[in-house]
């Protein structure tokens, strides 16, 4: 199989300007990956599965990340000038300190493809993609329509992690149910105490019926040895 | 875009899908819900039918009942932790899954397996295809209506194999039997004899069941030429296994990858012509033929010496930052499992690639157009096992 860069350079001759950025895998399996901009995903995506010599026609698996804010502590050199008396005269003296700043560093989501050719027998080639944000710029898009095998993967995706995939052509929630409201999968997921109330009709009489048994209650306790 | 439109479109490029009936108002479609306590949908599962008489017009699964979120419970527990987990995916075959996951987390962190911990890991791999195959056919035919018979020649079978597994694992089932670096407890010389003995008896028992099956003229009038899979749309939908091969798709991860030791044992990949029920049957019987040549040689090959690598860590496991993607041939399909790690001893992403819930991407497809009791075959067809579809 073609190397990374070999893979990156036959792609921005396909499709330029796509941002393909290589991402490196410090990790012993050494599977790099390729991280491409979301405008030009589809044009990638069709070109990685028709190309003779890659054949990428088999997409194998598809995941959200979450990757939360993260606050970034560095080190910064600082250069000021202060006034300083320096042998009984008062002078500009230029210094620099060093100073700790922190900053935070935006989370984002991350949709990751792994890819396989099934025609020649090569894989994985691993494509990743980001949102701008975790809040409000959740879109990104679709590659159904190049590999069918994202359908219901996307729909994973889109349910538990809340990535929203444009060009999707059934995006529903695949494993929550239909009313549920947030993302389970994601970092800052807080589980709610009660899972599965819904109210029903058996509300209004469970509150009518705990009234009447607090009336009663009261009663019995007014009338403590009256009888009872 | 709306759903009829996108598929109409994805028809004309070749998605496998016979012309919808046009909703023109003269006859009303009638609306199944099949399942979810269905009995031939294995366990908690519904697919939403639109039937026009007969035949099946539309045809929506529904997923989520079994959903327990494996991978975000997993999210928060060591590494080693999960594997008894991972039992609990697929149920029939926690062998697989043990093993799919540990050699994820060997690849993440680079671990060697010694030489007989790779043995007994194919031999137990192999023993569970052949149970998996056996039962997933009993029940194929369970639901054609021969019921019990052939599924219980099936289970007499697995019930030889579980024994074994009971033995040396200690479970029957839930094996959790795999470690990070080989394997947990020791195969005895005699566990070993009463496996070959196993073997020995395999060959009769697919031979008797092929007598009463292959050629049955019920069999092959339901199955063949029904649930036609083509092999563009079953790679384009990333259908792997058992169902992919009928189609014709020569693609078998045991040789693809030589993951473990396969690279060393002789077998061939069984393919099928049509990829219609019956191919996906036959698939099924011939590949437990091979995993019979595969059991025979590995049991005649195993050496000696341990079953941990000396070097494998097992307190304070923290692989360092990374990720790694690996995957085996389950007897469902592609198992991959996915984990990402910042460092800590927990994953910072764990991700199972369920061979079951993929493959029934294209169940619709299959379904369309035929009868609604061919439906319960097609379904079966698949092989699923729900908890591994929901996780």
């Amino acid at each position: 199989m073609k190397t990374m860069e070999e893979i990156k350079a036959a792609i921005e001759a396909a499709a330029p300007g796509a941002g393909v950025e290589i991402v490196p895998n410090p990790s012993p399996s050494g599977q790099h990956s390729l991280r491409i901009a979301p405008s030009h995903a589809v044009a990638v995506a069709t070109f990685l599965r028709d190309d003779a010599e890659l054949a990428l026609d088999f997409l194998s698996n598809v995941t959200g990340v979450d990757w939360l804010d993260k606050e970034v502590t560095e080190k910064v050199k600082v250069t000021s000038t202060v006034t300083k008396t320096v042998d009984d005269v008062e002078q500009d003296v230029e210094e620099t300190v060093e100073e700790t700043r922190k900053r935070v560093q935006p989370g984002c989501l991350e949709v990751v493809y792994h890819l396989f050719s099934s025609a020649l027998k090569h894989g994985p080639v691993i494509l990743r993609m980001k949102t701008m944000n975790r809040t409000d710029q959740v879109e990104l898009p679709s590659l159904t329509p190049i590999w069918r095998s994202a359908e219901f993967q996307e729909r994973e995706v889109f349910d538990l992690y809340g990535v929203v995939f444009k060009g999707h052509p059934d995006l529903r929630r695949l494993l929550m149910w239909d009313e549920f409201k947030d993302h389970p999968m994601r970092r800052d997921y807080v589980d709610p105490d009660d899972y599965e109330y819904e109210p029903t009709p058996h509300d209004a009489v469970l509150t009518r019926a705990n009234a009447h048994k607090a009336a009663e209650e009261a009663k019995a306790r007014e009338g403590t040895g009256a009888g009872l | 875009m709306t759903d009829t439109a996108f598929r109409r479109e994805k028809m004309e490029e070749g998605w496998n899908r016979p012309p919808l009936i046009e909703e023109d108002g003269e006859a009303e479609l009638l609306e199944v819900a099949m399942g979810p306590h269905h009995p031939s949908t294995h366990g908690v599962f519904r697919m939403d039918l639109a039937l026009d008489g007969e035949r099946v017009v539309r045809l929506k699964p529904v997923f989520g009942y079994l959903h327990r979120n494996h991978e975000k419970i997993a999210e928060g527990i060591s590494y080693l932790a999960s594997m008894p987990y991972t039992d609990r995916l697929d149920y029939i075959c926690s062998l697989t899954n043990n093993w799919a996951y540990a050699l994820a987390v060997e690849k993440l962190v680079g671990q060697q397996v010694p030489e007989r911990a790779e043995y007994i890991r194919v031999i137990l791999a192999e023993f569970t295809r052949i149970q998996n195959h056996a039962s997933s056919i009993g029940f194929l035919i369970q639901e054609m209506g021969a019921s019990g018979t052939p599924l219980m020649y099936a289970f007499r079978e697995r019930e030889k194999i579980l024994d074994l597994f009971e033995e040396l694992t200690g479970s029957r089932m839930m094996c959790n039997y795999m470690r990070f670096g080989g394997c947990r407890v020791d195969t005895s010389a005699a566990w070993l004899d009463a496996a070959r003995k196993v073997v020995d008896g395999l060959p009769g028992f697919v031979d008797e069941f092929e007598n009463l099956l292959s050629t049955n003229e019920i069999l092959m009038a339901r199955c063949q030429r029904v649930g036609i899979l083509r092999p563009e749309l079953a790679v384009n939908a990333g259908i792997t296994g058992p169902m992919l091969r009928a189609s014709g798709v020569n693609y078998d991860i045991r040789k693809v990858d030589h993951y473990g030791i396969y690279d060393r044992f002789k077998f061939r990949v069984p393919l099928g012509d049509h990829g219609d029920i019956y191919d996906r049957y036959m698939v099924r019987i011939l590949e437990m033929r091979e995993s019979i040549t595969i059991l025979n040689q590995a049991l005649r090959d195993i050496p000696g010496g341990p079953i941990m690598d000396a070097k494998a860590k097992i307190r304070g496991f923290r692989p360092k930052p990374g990720e790694a993607y690996g995957r085996i041939e389950a007897p469902k399909g592609e198992l991959g499992f996915y984990l990402i790690s910042d460092g800590g001893p927990n994953p910072y992403r764990y991700r199972v690639r369920p061979p079951s819930l993929i493959n029934l991407t294209v169940l619709e497809d299959m379904c369309l157009g035929s009868n609604v009791a061919d439906v319960v075959l097609i379904f079966g067809s698949v092989d699923i096992v729900l908890g591994e579809v929901d996780r």
